[in-house]
């Protein structure tokens, strides 16, 4: 009983080993599945993960409109303090009062790049960008005002 | 009848540029031309000068070969900057660390701390006297060369203990201590191993074991059992060479660079440059005596192939097994994880020696009774 223990143990230790090297011999084998990137010399075919965060965006679309309510679920949100938005009161043709946002500041140099602000936004208003080439020679310059000017809510978003 | 005058002939003109030719005509020239006590000075001079100049080509081109290995099983590129696909980067370094300060710690054991790099070293350049880099280019055939190997190769755990005591450094000492116990234990499966073969070919001689060779080499013709001494040989090289999955003497997460903490500059460098020029020794004592040395492939009785094997020189032989254990050797370094102290020690003691025991014996009854091809 002993011994049959002890030779499958032996058994498993080797296959176990072994597999590990098939895989790392297979890298070493195909170099075709390096992945260093060759930063400074390859900046235009820069391949990043999808998953990359580098900053905070707020895409608008051809007609300069965004997605973004005001409703500040995302300043809520950040744990840090990077986000503050300001909101006005338009009025709408029927006379109604409506909440928009007036400015979106974004503070980088604050931003730890949590996702916490992304996965709050109800109307997937702003997403994570792969930018990460983010030196200034100004710390003013971190603090960004993310909708474009005169850019107004998209039609029908709440 | 002419076909074979020809081959003849090539193997005639073949042995004229082989380095059996020139090392027997520069003996002969040597013996006519200087009284017998200034021939063997010269000679000694000459083997000085080769061993430097191996030591350094080894060292410059083993630490290029592990990283650009590891770069590549680790999905990398490695060095790439210095030079045409980072050829010169060893160069580089080594121009660095020449110029680096030796630094001596203040309450170190001064004479020790700087005896321990060259005793490392030193035992590594004996290592070299009997192994055949190729047909008759041997510096010592001492007729008990394996026995030798193996006693000179337990020298370096001395110098590895004196650089980890001599630092008055808990991190150095730790890892020194680590070394010995497993250096020690690793020797005895290490040996058993080498016992196989001496057992198989009847000689400790490293000239009659390749000589035994000629008909195959040991791992194909000595069935499962000298295959399984051969994975035991190199499990145990690389314990003795202290390098990962073993390397709990210098254990960088742990101890910080272990016996070597305390060393910069040129001694650092010869540590480093050791443990490379050891690793090419048990790698070419492994291909000595499990893959035939210098001897070329042979298969059974196929005449064409096995003369097509002999135009490919000797050294090329050897020095092709040798790195190709080598590449063996960094390719389990960096593909598994650092053993525990304990787990190390179980491995040896429980399953290693137990195993190649009785191996041991396996190979004994299959030399007795000629078993082998």
């Amino acid at each position: 009983m002993f011994l049959k223990e002890y030779i499958s143990d032996v058994y498993n230790g080797i296959t176990s080993l072994l597999k590990g090297m098939r895989q790392t011999g297979y890298y070493f084998f195909h170099p075709k599945e390096i992945i260093t990137e060759q930063y400074p010399d390859n900046r235009a075919t820069l391949k990043l993960a999808d998953r990359f965060k580098g900053e905070v965006v707020m895409p608008h679309d051809e007609n300069n409109e965004h997605t973004c309510t005001g409703c500040t679920a995302c300043e809520l949100a950040c744990p840090n303090g990077t986000i503050k938005i300001i909101t006005r009161f338009d009025i709408t043709p029927e006379g109604k009062k409506k909440k928009a946002i007036d400015t979106f500041i974004y503070h980088l140099e604050l931003c730890t790049m949590c996702n916490l602000c992304i996965q709050a936004c109800p109307s997937d208003a702003i997403k994570m960008a792969p930018n990460f080439e983010h030196s200034v020679y100004d710390r003013s310059k971190l603090t960004k005002k993310l909708n474009l000017p005169g850019s107004k809510v998209k039609e029908g978003i709440e | 009848m002419s076909h074979e005058k020809a081959i003849n002939d090539l193997k005639i003109k073949s042995s004229m540029f082989s380095l059996e030719g020139i090392t027997s005509s520069l003996h002969q020239w040597l013996y006519a031309t200087l009284s017998p006590t200034f021939a063997l000075l010269a000679e000694c001079v000459i083997v000085i000068l080769l061993a430097i100049a191996l030591f350094a080509a080894l060292g410059l081109v083993l630490v290029l070969m592990e990283r650009k290995v590891a770069a590549h099983i680790q999905i990398r590129l490695g060095p790439n900057r210095v030079g045409p696909g980072g050829m010169f980067q060893t160069v580089a370094d080594t121009l660095k660390l020449i110029m680096k300060e030796g630094l001596t710690p203040d309450k170190a054991d001064k004479f020790l701390f700087n005896l321990a790099p060259f005793i490392v070293m030193i035992v590594a350049m004996l290592l070299l006297a009997p192994i055949a880099f190729a047909k008759g280019f041997q510096i010592w055939d001492i007729n008990i060369g394996v026995l030798y190997l193996s006693a000179i190769s337990s020298l370096s755990v001395i110098g590895i203990l004196m650089a980890g005591w001599a630092s008055n450094n808990k991190y150095s000492l730790l890892g020194a201590m680590r070394s010995g116990a497993q250096i020690v234990s690793y020797e005895l499966s290490a040996g058993l191993a080498i016992l196989s073969i001496v057992v198989l070919s009847g000689s400790l001689q490293i000239s009659d074991i390749i000589a035994a060779q000629e008909n195959g080499w040991w791992l194909f013709k000595g069935h499962i059992p000298v295959i399984i001494s051969f994975v035991i040989f190199i499990i145990a090289v690389t314990a003795e060479t202290n390098r990962a999955p073993f390397d709990l003497a210098e254990a960088e997460s742990e101890l910080t660079a272990g016996f070597h903490t305390e060393y910069s500059g040129m001694r650092f460098a010869l540590f480093f440059l050791a443990e490379y020029i050891n690793i090419f020794i048990v790698c070419a004592i492994g291909a000595t005596l499990f893959l035939g040395g210098w001897m070329p492939l042979h298969i059974g009785h196929w005449e064409g192939f096995n003369h097509i094997m002999d135009y490919i020189p000797s050294s090329i032989w050897f020095f092709g097994k040798t790195i190709f254990l080598i590449f063996l050797i960094m390719w389990f370094r960096w593909t598994f994880p650092r053993l525990r102290v304990d787990q190390l020690l179980n491995l040896e003691w429980k399953y290693l020696l137990p195993i190649s025991m009785l191996n041991l014996i396996l190979v004994t009854i299959i030399a007795i009774f000629g078993w082998h091809f």
